[in-house]
């Protein structure tokens, strides 16, 4: 059983990150406990340390990267991905299920005008401040306390993005 | 072996950890990697003011704040405990570039000579840091995803939807790299 919170929308739901919208929505355990949020705070602590340690948080390597003059954070990236397309045919082959026995579900991602022109913008903005929104936090946590200030005007971005989301093509 | 963790990790150890996150956080409840929607959600938190967009139970996506949280605890980590002491090594054309720009400190991931406070106030700074941080929050939204979201996630489910975002992204990086962030390190 699925329960979807009635939401009046004028457009499709393009924005599969919150699933609780989608109809892939899964039950919620009955009772949360330390490990049902712990268990994410966990994965988190490991992969801000090893964003910090592979250096894809430095400014310096996106820079790198978008000059063409170092393999690094091409390796990083296409060996992420190689390793996530063999884990999800995996998952899919062998019909793997969560550790509370759910069936995993996998979203479709529709392709909607926003890919192209959104994406060119966070490409601008990538570029300028040498972090994606995973970095962010990690370059806060390993002591740049100033980009405190650009996550602040990330947020911002996003809710402007909600506000004008009704006239900008998708 | 701490000495050993405190040096930068190459490309093959640290890419296919990172792919890992994809089946873990699948495993773990049916969660899809992605990072870019956890700044929604504190919209959605903090600022909803009536926007469809921000109007939704943001407590059945908690999960992805105690994500969030645990990347600053796992830098706060690398930064502390696992601290490389020693410069960033990069491509010598890059340290001729910025060197034009007076980028001569690499002992910090972060470039300190342009990420700082007092830099907020000027308007090379205001434009890395604010515009930049605006552009990060506004084109991942709009385009559904970030690196870990599309590039990550996406491609790893092989959706072109995501191919797509992954080379505007990249197309976008390119054009301000080269083009127009050099004119703004001048200012």
């Amino acid at each position: 059983m699925s329960k979807v919170i009635p939401l009046r929308r004028q457009k499709p739901n393009t924005d599969f990150e919150v699933r609780s919208l989608d109809a892939y929505d899964t039950e919620q355990p009955e009772k949360a406990t330390w490990w049902s949020y712990g268990k994410y705070l966990i994965a988190g602590i490991l992969f801000g340390i090893i964003l910090v340690k592979s250096e894809v948080i430095s400014w310096f390597r996106i820079q790198e990267m978008f000059r063409l003059q170092s393999f690094h954070m091409y390796g990083v990236i296409g060996s992420a991905i190689v390793t996530g397309i063999i884990s999800v045919q995996i998952i899919k082959r062998f019909h793997i299920k969560t550790i509370d026995g759910e069936r995993i579900e996998l979203p479709q991602k529709r392709f909607h005008q926003g890919q192209v022109y959104g994406g060119l913008i966070f490409g601008f903005g990538w570029a300028l401040t040498g972090a994606c929104p995973g970095p962010i936090f990690a370059q806060i946590g390993s002591g740049a306390f100033v980009i405190i200030v650009t996550l602040i005007s990330a947020i911002a971005g996003t809710w402007v993005y909600g506000l004008a989301r009704e006239k900008l093509p998708h | 072996m701490i000495e050993l963790l405190r040096r930068p990790w190459p490309w093959y150890i640290a890419g296919p950890l990172i792919g890992l996150m994809v089946p873990a956080l699948l495993i773990m409840g049916n969660k899809t990697f992605g990072l870019s929607s956890s700044l929604r959600h504190i919209c959605a938190i903090c600022i909803p003011s009536k926007i469809p967009f921000f109007r939704y139970d943001w407590k059945k996506e908690a999960w992805n704040l105690f994500f969030a949280g645990g990347i600053i605890v796992g830098g706060f980590i690398a930064g502390t405990l696992l601290l490389n002491t020693q410069p960033v090594q990069v491509n010598p054309k890059l340290v001729s570039e910025l060197f034009q720009y007076g980028v001569t400190d690499y002992h910090s991931l972060v470039p300190r000579q342009l990420f700082n406070w007092q830099m907020l106030f000027t308007m090379k700074g205001l434009i890395l840091m604010i515009v930049g941080g605006f552009l990060v929050g506004f084109g991942t939204r709009y385009a559904g995803g970030c690196t870990s979201g599309h590039s990550i996630m996406g491609l790893s489910n092989l959706q072109v939807s995501s191919l797509i975002a992954t080379v505007c992204f990249m197309a976008g990086g390119f054009i301000m790299a080269n083009y127009i962030l050099p004119y703004i390190l001048t200012l």
